[in-house]
């Protein structure tokens, strides 16, 4: 004991003393406010957490096995059932399928992820310009989107892959080779899905230009590309953010799709989707070969949805509970 | 004469909507002198703001439409200059500080950055410049410290703390007029106050010319210089301060002031108002729009629209009765 017993340590006053900034907490910012009530969503920290370790498994496994391994064809030991030198089997051409899955589901995440972005470029441009001049250039604008969303999309999106992908040649990125194709299945289901998102910008710039504080910009001379950018749309980005990340799911479910059918990535690149074509042959000889490709797909759109419904609860500025 | 900074002349702005057309500004006309206070009362949809947002260009054509007038400023006709110049315009020589400070500022974006904002548009400062006069601002409106608020959010300010830092930025490039629509109407009465005196000391430092809309004649008495009083879109009285209250020519400013509550008159007498309703905006203005409320009226009322007759200096008001005789002019 270091204090002396003589001299008691005394409180210079009976009560706390707070300074001034301890007299009331903080307000919470926007952020904080969102971060509180996400953490509160069991599912959505579930969502969140197995995401990240799908992303860690996908690009973490590139230590271990290099894309020659993903590729390395043995047909003499086809379809071996998982063991400890192949623990998720082979294929049908002797390939590794864990190799795959981890290659294949960089594709696929970054798929999803480029889908999402094509579509918030395109939704988030043509909502915001019919939602905010409205009048002609709103009502072409929302019958083009019309146009888009009243051809069935699968259709859509199974003849464009087939009409862009005819022959197109590979290319090389970060000292890879990739099937030409992942471009183009980017480039489809981005062109395929954006309507939606159109439609929820537009109702959220119809709302939200009528606010006071535009009127209030506008008569500070902001012009008008600042009033859409730096204005409205901030104040839609919650809506944009829980659509941007349900359609992350949405695009590699499509690519699976798509991608099953054949029409999809191409050979040699693997995606989780292209890994299951053919699968269907041997759904009871060969379990492994859709077994793991497809909880790997399933877990992921299923964490990617828990993670946008999250998102929606603690973005939705009706739930302003703490 | 020729001090005059801003210059209205038969401003009339309609509105097309599915029930038909709104008259609601039917040729006003008015002007504002240099470092000058006016102020323009009226009843709420008797087309103030409307007013100040046509002068501004703010109102969305279609479905507003301005019909006829000039406003000139500084020798331009702002109904005639082009979109790019009247932005550069608004803010910077014209600014505007609007009624409910609660829904004028952008929830998401910090205080700092909206008041940023024009400096940077109109001044063309770069972001440290910007951030240090944002802080001066803040300060000149009374908000303490400011180096740390500007990193807060509109819902971190309390409504009067909004309102001044509306006015902040409406002040931020220094603007030669500053349009005031009813900026105190969403405060409480100290606060008011406050806001009232902090204009009339900015106006006096910054040698602005202010047009204050306001339906409190108690602010007006305070604020401004010259008074004008609009109904259903037209000015029927123009007036210095002091005339009208003591000598008002017009029937509806007559009847308004005898609404007002005063702390002389006996308490168990009810307030007195004014019977009827303003007319219906949709229909063609015809006669004098408040021939259906007034003692006064006789068979000339109905039928034309009086203009704006000079009684006295500085004087003027609409209408075809005398009210000192009760007999038409």
């Amino acid at each position: 004991m270091e204090s002396s017993p003589a001299q008691p340590a005394k409180p210079a006053y009976g009560v706390v003393q707070l300074l001034p900034d301890e007299l009331e907490t903080p307000p919470l910012s926007l952020g904080q406010l969102t971060w509180r009530r996400f953490r509160r969503h069991k599912m959505a920290i579930f969502g969140s957490v197995t995401l990240l370790l799908i992303v860690l498994y996908a690009f973490g496994g590139m230590l271990i096995f290099s894309e020659a391994d993903a590729n390395f064809v043995e047909t003499g030991n086809r379809l071996a059932a998982p063991s400890r030198q192949h623990p998720f089997g082979t294929d049908t051409i002797g390939r590794d399928i864990l190799a795959r899955t981890i290659y294949g589901g960089q594709i696929s995440l970054i798929i999803g992820l480029t889908a999402m972005l094509v579509e918030l470029i395109i939704g988030v441009t043509i909502g915001a310009l019919a939602g905010y001049f409205g009048g002609k250039l709103d009502a072409i604008l929302m019958r083009l989107t019309e146009a888009v969303l009243v051809i069935p999309q699968i259709f859509l999106l199974l003849v464009m892959a087939k009409y862009f992908a005819q022959d197109i040649s590979n290319i090389q990125l970060l000292g890879r080779t990739f099937s030409g194709s992942v471009l183009v299945i980017i480039f489809v289901i981005g062109i395929t899905t954006w309507p939606y998102l159109a439609r929820i910008v537009r109702a959220q710039f119809l709302s939200i230009k009528e606010n006071d504080f535009v009127l209030a910009a506008r008569a500070t001379g902001t012009s008008t590309r600042d009033i859409i950018f730096r204005h409205i749309l901030p104040n839609s980005i919650a809506p944009i953010v829980v659509a941007g990340t349900l359609s992350v799911a949405a695009a590699i479910t499509l690519e699976a799709y798509i991608s099953f059918l054949g029409l999809g990535v191409r050979p040699p690149t693997a995606t989780w989707g292209n890994m299951l074509e053919g699968a269907y042959n041997y759904i009871e000889t060969a379990w492994w070969l859709w077994f793991f490709p497809g909880v790997l797909i399933a877990l992921t759109v299923l964490s990617i949805n828990f993670l946008g419904d999250g998102l929606r609860d603690a973005l939705d500025p009706h739930s302003r509970t703490v | 004469m020729a001090n005059r900074i801003l210059e209205v002349n038969d401003l009339r702005t309609r509105f097309h909507i599915a029930e038909g057309t709104v008259h609601a500004v039917n040729g006003i006309s008015f002007h504002l002198e240099h470092g000058k206070t006016i102020a323009v009362v009226g009843e709420s949809g008797c087309g103030k703001s409307v007013t100040m947002l046509s002068m501004l260009r703010l109102l969305a054509i279609p479905p507003a439409e301005i019909a006829s007038g000039q406003v000139h400023y500084l020798g331009r006709d702002l109904l005639q200059i082009s979109e790019h110049e009247i932005e550069h315009l608004r803010g910077k020589e014209i600014a505007m500080v609007f009624q409910d400070p609660m829904t004028s500022l952008n929830p998401v974006l910090t205080i700092g950055r909206q008041l940023c904002e024009p400096l940077r548009v109109h001044m063309g400062m770069d972001k440290q410049m910007a951030r240090q006069r944002s802080i001066e601002l803040l300060e000149q409106v009374g908000i303490p410290d400011a180096a740390r608020r500007l990193g807060d959010y509109p819902h971190q300010f309390s409504g009067g703390q909004r309102q001044r830092a509306m006015i902040a930025m409406a002040l931020a490039c220094v603007p030669s007029i500053l349009i005031a629509d009813e900026p105190t109407t969403a405060l409480d009465v100290t606060i008011q106050a406050q806001i009232v005196e902090l204009v009339q000391r900015l106006r006096e430092n910054l040698d602005m010319a202010v047009i204050w809309i306001t339906h409190d004649l108690g602010v007006v008495a305070e604020m401004a210089e010259r008074v004008l009083v609009m109904y259903a879109g037209f000015i029927v009285e123009e007036a210095l301060v002091d005339d009208l209250y003591e000598d008002p020519r017009h029937p509806y400013t007559i009847a308004l002031l005898a609404a007002l509550p005063r702390i002389d008159r006996r308490r168990d007498k009810r307030l007195l108002s004014i019977p009827g309703a303003p007319p219906n905006l949709l229909l063609e203005p015809k006669g004098c729009p408040f021939a259906a409320r007034c003692d006064l009226v006789f068979d000339r009322c109905r039928a034309e629209m009086p203009p704006l007759i000079q009684v006295g200096p500085n004087h003027q008001a609409a209408c075809w009765v005398d009210v000192t005789s009760g007999k038409p002019r």
